[in-house]
């Protein structure tokens, strides 16, 4: 296997966006362009946002990091009223969510949702962040998690998502790792 | 995906992400993301396989230490390295063979509410295997899933006394309820394949269920209401499923 370059030991100041080949993978992977035609197209015509500013928070140590899990598959607890179409609002899922509390109402019947199925930790690595915490290799685990879901546009989620600031800070997160589906 | 990543990052939380379509991530350029080849729905790879997912969630993770960016990384192993080789589908219900011409949709409900009734039966058997649901969401038991499809199907919801978003919501949500219900009955047998695409395949081509979730697409697509006509075109069988009923 090739080696990944570690953290922190290289800078990417422009990201890679030409050419076909990838230094970091043992072999030629998926990409759009081998999706089936119907879904490549879909996808291929998908707006996606661009930004003129570039924040970018430096100085977070992983291993004294809270970090919380921000999914964007439509996951809520049983009890939550289910995601509807252009809903931009998030759910909220306690760390210590039962498995099967744990229930999926995006929109899109156009993904694999056997493997959430099969596991939760598929789409929510819950348990693995906890394993992670309790060897060290992050600081710890928010006492929440949250979902949005991704067939709406992200531009109106923006509220939404700068209110959840707040409540992230108040919690003590440090890092959100962000998980689409 | 991107775009909450750019909204976090600008209130100063630190943000990472796994990124599925890179090309997406090419655009968008949040602040850091890792790309791995996994299908859509998979974002850590490989179900029940916690020393991969504990790898790609490491890998995703670590880039927040970096000092610059943005960044975006490839994550360098593909989901099905590990999956071993696609096991055949050993559907757990003698199911007769679809109809070689396309019969009634009183024939085909009556063949669903077979189906549908040995299929539950399998589910209960999953359910206290793993003691875990993910169906429920429409908050119908299955019996009325069934009947709501059918008499559908049948002619018997008029559009003028149906509130469409409602109907709507009703036929998405319980669509995948049913679809919930019969691929998790499949894994209460022995040695069933955790593979997506073959498990997906085998719903939308072998079953009853899935002709009736078309049907259901057809008559939606008849209504004049927004709603409906949005889940008859987009919210009811997925697109790369619907060469199964294009003949």
């Amino acid at each position: 296997m090739i080696a990944r370059p570690r953290a922190g030991s290289v800078v990417i100041n422009e990201m890679r966006t030409e050419g076909k080949t990838y230094p970091h993978r043992e072999k030629d992977m998926v990409r759009l362009a081998e999706f089936e035609k119907t879904e490549k197209e879909h996808l291929l015509n998908l707006p996606c946002p661009t930004f003129e500013s570039r924040p970018f928070v430096t100085g977070v140590k992983l291993s004294r990091a809270r970090v919380a899990l921000l999914s964007t598959a439509g996951l809520h607890r049983r009890s939550d009223k289910p995601f509807g179409v252009g809903e931009s609002g998030y759910r909220l899922i306690p760390s210590d969510i039962a498995a099967n509390d744990l229930v999926m109402s995006h929109i899109s019947t156009n993904y694999d949702r056997t493997g959430f199925q099969q596991d939760f930790n598929m789409v929510l690595p819950l348990d693995r962040l906890k394993e992670l915490a309790a060897e060290g290799f992050i600081g710890g685990v928010s006492r929440y998690h949250y979902s949005f879901m991704g067939a709406t546009a992200p531009e109106h989620m923006e509220e939404e998502a700068k209110g959840l600031v707040a409540i992230l800070q108040q919690e003590g997160v440090d890092v959100v790792l962000l998980v689409p589906v | 995906m991107g775009g909450l990543g750019h909204y976090l990052e600008s209130g100063n939380i630190a943000t990472t992400q796994i990124s599925l379509i890179r090309e997406h991530t090419e655009i968008i350029k949040p602040p850091r993301a890792l790309w791995v080849s996994f299908p859509l729905g998979r974002p850590f790879g490989n179900p029940n396989d916690a020393d991969f997912q504990r790898d790609v969630l490491k890998a995703a993770l670590e880039l927040v230490e970096f000092k610059e960016g943005p960044v975006l990384e490839d994550y360098p192993k593909d989901a099905r390295e590990i999956e071993g080789p696609q096991a055949q589908i050993a559907c757990p219900v003698d199911f007769a063979p679809p109809p070689a011409e396309k019969g009634s949709l009183e024939a085909l409900c009556q063949n669903f509410r077979r189906e549908f009734s040995q299929m539950q039966s399998w589910h209960r058997l999953a359910l206290e295997k793993v003691n875990r649901s993910t169906s429920g969401i429409s908050t119908m038991n299955a019996d009325e899933i069934g009947e709501l499809f059918c008499s559908f199907i049948g002619g018997n919801t008029d559009e003028a006394e149906s509130d469409g978003k409602r109907l709507s919501d009703s036929l998405r949500l319980g669509a995948e309820d049913l679809k919930a219900i019969y691929l998790e009955a499949l894994s209460a047998q022995p040695g069933q394949t955790a593979d997506g695409l073959a498990l997906t395949d085998w719903f939308w081509g072998q079953t009853y269920a899935a002709q009736v979730l078309n049907e259901v697409r057809r008559r939606c697509l008849t209504f004049s209401d927004k709603d409906m006509l949005l889940a008859g075109k987009l919210l009811l069988v997925p697109r790369n499923q619907m060469h199964h009923f294009e003949r």
